[in-house]
């Protein structure tokens, strides 16, 4: 970990000079766009609010009825602001941070890929449009994460991100696809009003489990929330960017969207209520056990997820309600705290919580930006956290099902919370001065102008929530439920049990930062106890994959031709007998056919010589066989109307056998053969005997049913009239089909060519010499 | 009579495969033989038997009087029949030659592309440029 964060700097640093002044240009426009559609969508917001909804679609694939369509409505508009606005905050603080990085430019790329994503998966219509960016936003946090590529760990971490997001990935398409069959629409539109006939349909379970799947990866729910933390090896404003805002919320803007068409159900309930009421506990006791601040954060980041999850189980307004006021609360102070925890990085070359101290007094900005951030995080009043943190408190014992599970899970979390907000924000600036690597000096304007605007947000809303209640939260709420809904955010609700709620937690919360460092101590000796971690069974996962996959190499790839067709054999046998069966396809002849002598004595000499070729050890009547089998063959085509073939067969057979009878002369006696054993003999004949009985039940169902003699009917009409030819069987090979023919030729020609050069055996003498 | 064919059709095939999992090539040559015969014969069968006469059209008329033969699948089994003797007498040489420069005809023994770490050396044939 020190290793690695030291090396980020270092790289900064070597490169200054190289890479300065050329690029940094890039920065600007970065920031400018982000800036100008949040504007843009930001005009939106009374249209929004009006309870309109915006739809924009281009045909993509009308055969599929898939297309191009992007949907504006207070749920994705809130996302869509949320993206932009900490898009360009962190666009603006990228360009002094990662200043003279040497692939500076390819970072704003890497960026704006993954903002392009993210507002395209939040607005989008379209299931598939919606996959699509989905997988963009995966691919482009593998680029992020593993920005740093030069180190092992960062390389790891964006492997692990993208595998187990991807997976989540493949997880949704199969969900959504069948959402689409289930809703008989892709349209996002057509589908959130078939609530009630998705949720009667018999492949409801399957479409929930696999678009949670798809979630809960990529919103870090237990048991895949180790990813997260590992992502922390990205650069600190890339993880301020996937924190807040976007990436991680990715699944829980999922959970949302789909909230009117899957939820309500007991599955859809427990699901989420225990998923995420797990995660936001266990997620802020392991936060608690970090020394890093931004990995702490990580950890936060996968508690703030898991309140979200565990509140969008919820049917009630208020709960719901709940869901929204924190997501903007997270996406604002944890936007900021990452980018504060930066600058500590930045100015004091340090982000461990054991170095920093009493920095108050050189960075007073930073101070105050982190004080309102922390304060918004804890909850205290007058900040938009307290009414977000009260909303929890309602919305959790207005929930129905389980009000005790959700409001202990909510106060024990938020209490935690309150503890690392004093851990991350107020104690590197308070108590005793320490050591730090570097002396410590207030950020330039460009770092701290950013987090200073999020924490200025965290407190205007806190004093003045009508500024979002209606324009943002209200519209988002009605999007999530589907219906008409009124929500009022007051900062003073009266005392009740969510403030009693509160003092208590504020009261834990205190009590836990005054204890950190013994619990901490504590948790780290539990840690060492644990039998495994989420991380390490995810690298057994992956072992165990490469064992799987080198065994079954051996297995099926063992480099002896022998095995490699014995596999291909009983495969197409077992595939295709199968389907036989499957499709109810066996028919067995009723009638023994009835068949004139001379026939009888042909399909006996072709018999005969099969199996005497089939079992002789010796070359001569193996060739004679071969022979016996081809001129039977040549009287069956004579016999049933085909003189044209029975010649040629018999041509090319008397050519093969000579030709074979040459070339044995040249080559050694056939030795007993199937190996020595017994068993292999066996077996050889088994699949053998198998493959051959399924062909023929193939070709006696190909013959139970009616035949199509259309094209035979017109070579028979237009042989003479067309080709002047009387022989039907010439014209269609020399006419009608005249350049098959010649591409037969040429295949003998190359055939005759290549044995020419084998015969030859040039290279052979070329090498020898 | 379709009937007949496939099970004759069968057979070959099974005489095939038996012949083609052996470890000589040369068995797995004249496994090859007989399955473009089966091949052959089963787009016969395919296209419907009928002992009628061959499909000619008599002087005088512009289309056969009655039935005849299926004449589609006879040009698509002429057509095989040239092409599989081409695979044949290719695969032929390729024997002879792989003979010449491994000094095998056991399959398993040409190892040269894939070798196992647990083959002996001694009993691994080699290309001759190779061994000598």
């Amino acid at each position: 970990m020190i290793g690695l964060r030291g090396s980020g700097r270092e790289t900064r640093a070597e490169h200054a000079q190289e890479g300065s002044g050329t690029k940094a240009w890039i920065g600007w426009p970065s920031f400018l766009l982000p800036a100008a559609l949040l504007i843009l969508f930001a005009s939106w917001l009374p249209a929004i609010a009006a309870g309109e909804r915006l739809h924009f679609a281009l045909a993509w694939i009308p055969s599929l009825g898939v297309n191009l369509s992007f949907l504006v409505d207070g749920l994705s508009l809130t996302f869509a602001l949320l993206i932009t606005g900490t898009g360009a905050v962190v666009a603006l603080y990228s360009g002094t941070y990662l200043a003279g990085h040497p692939h500076f430019a390819r970072f704003y790329l890497y960026l704006g890929l993954f903002m392009v994503a993210m507002l395209g998966l939040v607005l989008a219509d379209d299931l598939i449009t919606l996959f699509v960016f989905w997988e963009l936003t995966t691919v482009a946090s593998y680029l992020l994460i593993g920005f740093d590529h030069a180190s092992a760990k960062a390389r790891r971490s964006a492997l692990q991100a993208l595998l187990l997001t991807g997976a989540g990935g493949l997880a949704l398409l199969a969900g959504l696809i069948l959402l689409a069959t289930a809703a008989g629409s892709f349209e996002l539109s057509e589908i959130l009003a078939s609530g009630d006939a998705v949720r009667e349909h018999g492949l409801y379970l399957p479409i929930l489990v696999l678009v949670l799947l798809g979630a809960f990866t990529k919103s870090a729910q237990v048991p895949f929330h180790f990813w997260l933390p590992n992502a922390m090896a990205a650069p600190t404003p890339v993880s301020a960017y996937l924190h807040s805002a976007t990436m991680v919320k990715a699944g829980i803007y999922l959970m949302a969207r789909m909230h009117p068409v899957l939820s309500g159900t007991d599955a859809w309930i427990w699901t989420l209520t225990i998923a995420g009421a797990t995660t936001a506990v266990l997620a802020s006791v392991i936060a608690l056990r970090q020394t890093d601040l931004k990995l702490a954060l990580a950890y936060t980041t996968v508690m703030a997820l898991g309140t979200l999850t565990m509140f969008l189980g919820a049917e009630a307004t208020v709960a719901i309600a709940a869901a929204v006021t924190f997501l903007i609360v997270h996406a604002l102070y944890k936007a900021a705290l990452f980018l504060i925890v930066g600058i500590l990085d930045h100015q004091t070359g340090t982000r461990e919580a054991d170095q920093l101290g009493g920095l108050a007094r050189a960075m007073p900005i930073s101070a105050c930006i982190a004080a309102a951030a922390g304060l918004s995080m804890a909850g205290f009043p007058p900040f938009l956290g307290f009414i977000g943190k009260e909303l929890k408190y309602e919305g959790a014992l207005a929930i129905a099902s389980e009000p005790l599970l959700v409001a202990t899970a909510a106060v024990l979390a938020n209490a935690l919370m309150v503890a690392l907000a004093g851990i991350v924000a107020l104690r590197p600036f308070l108590g005793n001065r320490r050591q730090t690597p570097r002396a410590p000096r207030e950020a330039p304007i460009r770092l701290w102008i950013g987090p200073a605007f999020l924490a200025a947000l965290g407190l205007s809303f806190g004093v003045a929530p009508a500024l979002i209640a209606d324009t943002l939260v209200q519209p988002a709420v009605t999007a999530i439920l589907g219906r008409p809904e009124t929500v009022k955010l007051a900062l003073w609700h009266g005392i009740n049990i969510p403030l009693l709620l509160s003092a208590l937690t504020l009261a834990l919360g205190l009590a836990i930062y005054a204890r950190h460092r013994r619990l901490r101590a504590a948790l780290a000796g539990l840690e060492s106890r644990l039998p495994t971690t989420a991380d390490q069974a995810w690298d057994g996962l992956l072992d165990g994959l490469r064992s799987l996959a080198a065994a079954q190499t051996r297995l099926l790839q063992s480099g002896v031709l022998r095995r490699y067709l014995l596999l291909t054999f009983a495969t197409l046998a077992l595939a295709v007998g199968t389907t036989l069966f499957a499709v109810d396809a066996v028919r067995l002849p009723r009638l023994w056919p009835e068949l004139l002598v001379k026939e009888w004595a042909a399909l006996g000499l072709v018999s005969a010589g099969a199996l005497l070729a089939a079992t002789t050890q010796s070359r001569l009547t193996a060739i004679c066989a071969l022979g016996v089998v081809g001129v039977g063959v040549a009287l069956l085509f004579l016999m049933f109307g085909a003189p044209d073939v029975a010649i040629t067969q018999l041509l090319v057979e008397t050519l093969f056998v000579v030709l074979v009878a040459v070339v044995m002369l040249r080559l050694p006696r056939l030795q007993p053969d199937h190996g020595s054993a017994r068993g292999g003999r066996l077996r050889d004949a088994g699949v053998a005997v198998l493959v051959g009985a399924v062909v023929t039940l193939v070709l006696l169902a190909v013959v139970d049913g009616p035949i199509d003699r259309s094209v035979t009917a017109y070579f028979e009409q237009a042989s003479v009239p067309e080709a002047f030819g009387r022989n039907i069987v010439n014209v269609i090979l020399v006419d009608f089909r005249a350049l098959d023919t010649f591409g037969e030729i040429a295949v003998v020609a190359v055939a005759a060519l290549a044995a020419l050069a084998l015969i030859r055996g040039g290279g052979l003498r070329r090498a020898r010499s | 009579m379709e009937t007949a064919l496939a099970i004759l059709v069968g057979l070959l095939v099974a005489a095939s495969v038996y012949l083609m999992l052996g470890r000589n090539v040369l068995r797995f040559l004249f496994g090859l033989v007989l399955l473009s015969n089966a091949a052959n014969l089963t787009i016969f069968a395919a296209g419907r038997l009928t002992r009628a006469a061959p499909p000619l059209i008599p002087e005088g008329l512009a289309a056969p009087a009655d039935l005849v033969a299926n004449a589609l699948p006879q040009a698509l089994i002429l057509t095989a029949i040239v092409i599989g003797f081409g695979l044949l007498a290719f695969t032929l040489v390729l024997v002879y030659r792989a003979y010449l420069a491994l000094g095998t005809l056991n399959s398993d023994r040409m190892r040269y592309a894939e070798p196992h770490l647990d083959d002996d050396p001694k009993t691994m044939s080699q290309p001759e440029q190779q061994a000598s």
